[in-house]
């Protein structure tokens, strides 16, 4: 039975409800209160994490098969639609409310310096605890429309947080995008739930995850279909094409913000998505096809913009798509709990390196401000030989750069591994999956390189920031690069999570997933391949990731570098890839400006001004006018002639139409 | 004593309180007005609870009016007309409050109207007798088209005429179709009788003449909601209105549309609601709304010619969840008709406090006031996250429930209206970017003051009620629910199962 930190569950979203709420008030009347914004801030996460972690070690020791339901009030009945807003707790909810809130926690306390001197403190601190809120209603939801609550809070915050210094238009445009292509992905999402509804009868998990059997024939339309509109809510979201174009923008954010929602929390919620429907994607071959697919194929497209990116963030931004897209290829793949590890991993190792790349834009900002030079401080040809003057971060940067490459034994390898082992193991079933594999490797490959030469370029080689800004670059205070150790070290020991059996581990977190998974796992054909052939793949992965930065540390020439205001513009395939393939422009071209044009010139200015009111209503109006005219003779100014022409106008009308 | 007399309370009261007015002086005008609708408001909340949601048609009063011709004052309200009377009587006071520093001329004539027009509004929603809705209708016309005509913007006559020769077409129709009505249903039973309930259980098979009926009801409703291409008269209306004219033109007037739909139009003729010819265009057509609404919104220079188009499509929802019969979607249609009188009225509300600071209500006009307003610019930010239907507030609840429930009847349609909630965000979120965000680079923007204690009164309980109904919602939706059954019912068995398109 389910005992008290089980029932505070409610708790762990309330916290940070609570710190909003608190926050805010003080971001519209006490704005400068900043201790007690930091306080609360971080309090109520650290509180949060304390109470998942307390329901989480009760839970564990429930040995619960079937999730825990809290249903609180009725949220929408209707007919034969019976919503609560209720909360569940299982094994996958465990996982991603430890990260939400740890992470979370972290990143949180190193707002507080990052931030620091910002005179929107507190609505920052109040839309961030916003954010945990909605992102834990995310992962808590026990139906569909609950953690849509949270998918769509989680949007609504990232695009407050993107726009934050809203003051720019850069910064609000930016927000303004992410908004609107998540919508389009939400489409999907509620698409995929009316499928859902009139399929089972119902929306919460319990009853749709336990008729989908019975209901849906497996690989029939319906599922594809419902999978498919899952699935292009997940793009949307998690920032896979064809919907990422919103991401990279998002960097526009405070440094903190891409870290914790742009890379750690929000942009899995479509891998979540995914692991928490796998009896439905399980179902449908072709959904989960598409899934692993679209995850290769991002994960190997973003990796290749982020080969010629100038901007530190731009080059993260690329490559949390391509990770996500190695989530997707394992969730895809049917390797529910690959994907998570991968999930986890990556958080840790990606929320370093945005923290890190924030630290190092701390330091920069600064030194420009202090210089009042105007030159750009994410721009890492502005950059050079910073491991001199922030050692900390250096390090703990290049533990995760060896973490995200896949060197072993630390976090990313274990995961990633995971990942291409069940990618290269399913193929030998379905032979589709040897290309989603090799476009796995091919992304480990160009990984590895382009986190060598963000490296190498920012940290090492000549320093090309100014004479004059370099006495003013400083490592970060400690509420800064606390937290980056923190994370540095989950980078090197998460592996421990989820040791393969391979290496003689015990698999914790896939044996712990396995009451969520475990059906799902089942419907798909179990593939067992040989030591000698894991090894192999294993190694080859290794392989490709040392290549990548043996490669990177030989080609690249930090030394030939210019300052970006020197720097020759980029020809032939580097400016493709600078140019991000053009994509953005392409969407413009053929999809924004369209409809712009659709709306404005057509819709309203032609049908709407000119035809429908102009032609029709004002139309009609000039004709009476004139019909009116021709009445005007029979206006005799006997009231009695109107009424006799009254009543007998009437009675055609009404004789007309009895008759 | 309060069930038999509280709707004709509502409907009279108000038109005391204008008499009142009237012979107050001019500078007390609006402070009696806002007492006297407090004071409505307070008459209407027992209706809450003492209302049953099972019991049907209730509260009833009949009275002979003008026995001869079969006309009865008969009032009463069910699950339906329940919310409007609410909503209306919530919204009164807030749009008199609202008009404190907005009307500056002739006072008491505009406090006056807006009494008269309150009893207007109760007594069409209350109406159990079609003579009386049909009076009810013109009376609640009549001071609408003075107080565009009079306290609007620089184009009001063009647009009270084009608002009142609409609407008064449509109404003109109607009471031809309910003469004929009653003329029909009289020669097949011998009694001449205005009354609702007479008339439904009488009405029987009609025949071709009920397609022709129908059609009357049909345009007359459809411009008050209005439908494409019905729907020119709004955003001139809209644009011109004051502040409080627009509230209560959009979250009440326009309802009377639907429920004219959902009270007459239907239940009298549903061989002719669900002639697969008139599903297809009403469907159609209620798409159109939504889709084409959106992107002509998108399109707007003007803030509140934006909100006009928007209302297009939001109506658009209410046809679309009324006409797919389904439980989960004539609820979810009460729910946008409630929903969209808080978050329209809302909008509405802001325009004119941005009105009143600038003198423009053009978008270009602002930009970036969120640092020197931000009280202000967070409760845009709200009501237009509620409008656009952000899950967990009210304008969720209503559109998912309409989408869920027309997926059942008709889902190629329900997806495409689904691609509204795409469009919704593509015309608000700009416009609230280039209000609240973007630089701040008019200087006549830097001093603009926050919101007063006055325009936080009016925006508050609006507030409240987008949050509560988005997250608990279910007080409203057992209410409704027995009586959007009853709709049902008196639709469906009329026709075999609404062919699936």
């Amino acid at each position: 039975m389910p005992a008290s930190a089980l029932q505070l569950l409610w708790l762990v979203p309330a916290l940070p409800l609570v710190g909003f709420l608190l926050n805010g008030a003080l971001a519209l009347w006490r704005p400068t209160a900043k201790a007690a914004v930091s306080t609360i801030g971080v309090g109520v996460l650290v509180l949060a994490f304390a109470a998942a972690a307390a329901a989480v070690a009760e839970f564990a020791g429930l040995h619960q098969a079937a999730p825990l339901v809290f249903r609180y009030w009725a949220w929408m009945p209707a007919g034969d639609l019976r919503l609560d807003f209720a909360l569940q707790f299982d094994q996958l909810a465990a996982v991603m409310a430890l990260v939400v809130t740890g992470v979370g926690a972290l990143i949180h306390l190193f707002s507080v310096g990052y931030m620091h001197a910002d005179a929107g403190y507190a609505r920052y601190f109040a839309y961030l605890n916003l954010f945990v809120f909605f992102m834990l209603m995310l992962v808590l939801g026990a139906s569909f429309p609950v953690m849509f609550v949270g998918w769509e809070g989680v949007g609504l915050c990232s695009y407050l947080l993107i726009g934050f210094w809203f003051n720019e238009q850069i910064n609000a445009d930016a927000g303004k995008k992410a908004f609107i292509v998540n919508r389009i992905g939400d489409f999907g999402f509620l698409i995929a739930m009316f499928l859902i509804f009139r399929a089972t009868g119902s929306l919460d998990f319990g009853p749709v995850f336990g008729r989908a059997q019975a209901v849906f024939p497996p690989a029939g339309t319906t599922i594809t279909a419902v999978t498919l509109f899952l699935f292009l809510g997940c793009t949307g979201k998690s920032a896979q094409i064809p919907l990422y174009t919103w991401l990279p923008d998002a960097m526009q954010g405070p440094t903190p913000v891409s870290a914790l929602i742009h890379a750690a929390t929000m942009v899995t919620a479509g891998v979540y998505l995914v692991a928490r429907c796998n009896v439905l994607f399980a179902l449908s071959p072709l959904g989960s096809a598409a899934v692993a697919g679209v995850g290769a194929l991002t994960a190997l497209f973003a990796a290749t913009i982020a080969l010629k990116q100038w901007d530190i963030k731009r080059v993260l931004a690329y490559s949390t798509i391509s990770q996500l897209g190695y989530m997707f290829l394992g969730v895809g793949t049917g390797a529910y709990a690959a994907g998570i590890f991968h999930l986890v991993t990556h958080a840790f190792f990606k929320a370093l390196l945005f923290l890190g790349s924030g630290s190092v834009i701390h330091a920069m900002h600064r030194a420009y401000h202090a210089t009042h030079s105007h030159d750009d401080a994410q721009d890492m040809r502005n950059m050079g030989g910073l491991r001199r003057y922030l050692p900390w971060t250096a390090t703990l940067m290049w533990i995760a750069t060896l973490a995200i490459a896949g060197i072993p034994p630390l976090s990313g390898f274990f995961s990633k591994d995971a990942i291409l082992g069940a990618a290269f193991a399913l193929a030998t079933a379905e032979p589709i999956w040897y290309v989603y594999w090799g476009m796995g490797v091919a992304a480990a490959l160009l990984t590895a390189f382009y986190m060598t030469r963000l490296m190498l370029y920012t940290f090492h080689g000549a320093t090309r920031t100014g004479e004059q800004e370099r006495p003013h670059l400083h490592e970060a205070p400690w509420v800064m690069t606390g937290p980056l150790v923190v994370l540095g070290l989950l980078s090197l020991i998460g592996g421990l999570l989820d040791l393969p059996e391979l290496m003689g581990g015990g698999a914790f977190l896939q044996h712990w997933l396995e009451p969520v998974t475990g059906l799902a796992a089942r419907m798909r054909p179990a593939v067992e391949l040989s030591p000698v052939v894991e090894w192999a793949v294993l190694s080859s992965a290794v392989g490709v990731a040392a290549l990548g930065i043996v490669g990177a540390v030989r080609l690249l020439q930090p030394e030939a570098l210019l300052p970006a205001r020197l720097a020759p513009p980029e020809t032939g395939l580097g400016r493709l890839l600078w140019k991000k393939w053009y994509v953005d422009e392409l969407y413009d071209t053929i999809i924004v400006r369209p409809i712009q044009w659709l709306a404005r010139e057509v819709l309203w200015k032609t049908i709407d001004a000119r035809i429908v009111d102009g032609l029709i209503v004002n139309g009609s109006a000039t004709a009476s006018r004139a019909l009116g005219w021709l009445g005007s003779r029979l206006q005799t100014g006997e009231v009695g002639f109107y009424v006799v022409l009254f009543v007998v106008g009437v009675l055609l009308v009404v004789g007309g139409a009895v008759r | 004593m309060y069930a038999q007399s509280v709707l004709t309370a509502l409907i009279a009261w108000p038109a005391i309180a204008a008499v009142v007015v009237l012979a107050a002086p001019e500078r007390w005008a609006k402070h009696i007005a806002l007492a006297a609708s407090l004071l409505e408001f307070a008459i209407s909340v027992p209706l809450w609870w003492v209302f049953q949601p099972a019991g049907g048609m209730q509260l009833q009063l009949d009275v002979p009016w003008i026995p001869s011709w079969g006309i009865h004052y008969t009032v009463g309200v069910d699950g339906i007309s329940l919310f409007m009377v609410l909503l209306t009587t919530f919204l009164v006071p807030l749009s008199i409050l609202g008009s404190y520093n907005y009307i500056t001329t002739r006072e008491r004539a505009f406090y006056a109207l807006m009494l008269v027009l309150t009893s207007g509004m109760i007594g069409v929603f209350v109406s159990l007798d079609l003579f009386l809705f049909y009076v009810m209708w013109d009376v609640m016309l009549i001071p609408m088209y003075f107080i565009i005509g009079v306290w609007g913007g620089q184009n009001r006559l063009y647009a009270a005429l084009k608002f009142f020769v609409y609407t008064f077409f449509g109404s003109l129709l109607m009471l031809v179709a309910i003469l004929t009505l009653v003329y029909l249903v009289a020669q097949r039973t011998g009694v001449y009788s205005f009354s609702y309930v007479h008339l439904m259980s009488n009405i029987g098979a009609l025949g071709t003449v009920a397609f022709w009926l129908f059609g009357a009801f049909f345009l007359a409703f459809a411009i008050k909601v209005p439908m494409f291409p019905f729907h020119t008269w709004l955003p001139d209306a809209h644009v011109e209105a004051p502040t409080a004219g627009s509230v209560l033109l959009a979250a009440v007037l326009l309802k009377m549309g639907t429920y004219g739909f959902l009270r007459f139009a239907l239940p009298f003729f549903p061989q002719v609601a669900l002639h697969p010819a008139v599903q297809a265009a009403i469907v159609t057509l209620s798409l159109i709304g939504i889709v084409y609404g959106g992107l002509v919104a998108m399109a707007q220079p003007d803030f509140k010619k934006l909100i006009a188009y928007s209302s297009v499509a939001h109506l658009g929802f209410v046809m679309l969840g009324i006409w797919a019969l389904t439980l989960q979607s004539v609820q979810g249609a009460l729910m946008v008709m409630i929903n969209h009188g808080i978050s329209t009225g809302a909008l509405f509300f802001l325009v004119g406090m941005l009105y009143e600071r600038r003198h423009s209500r053009l978008i270009e006009a602002f930009g970036g006031i969120a640092k020197v307003v931000p009280l202000f610019a967070a409760v845009l930010t709200i009501v237009s996250l509620s409008s656009i239907g952000l899950p967990a507030t009210n304008g969720f609840v209503g559109e998912f429930l309409v989408l869920l429930g027309a997926f059942r009847t008709y889902p190629i349609a329900a997806g495409v209206a689904t691609t509204g909630v795409i469009v919704a965000a593509m015309y608000l979120l700009p416009a609230l970017q280039r209000v609240i965000y973007n630089p701040l680079d008019k200087p006549e923007n830097a001093q603009l003051a926050d919101l007063s204690p006055r325009e936080l009164a009016v925006l508050l309980p609006l507030v409240a009620c987008i949050v509560w109904i988005g997250v608990y919602p279910t007080p409203f939706l057992r209410r409704m629910e027995p009586s959007a059954q009853r709709f049902i019912e008196s639709v469906r068995p009329a026709a075999p199962a609404a062919a699936a398109r």
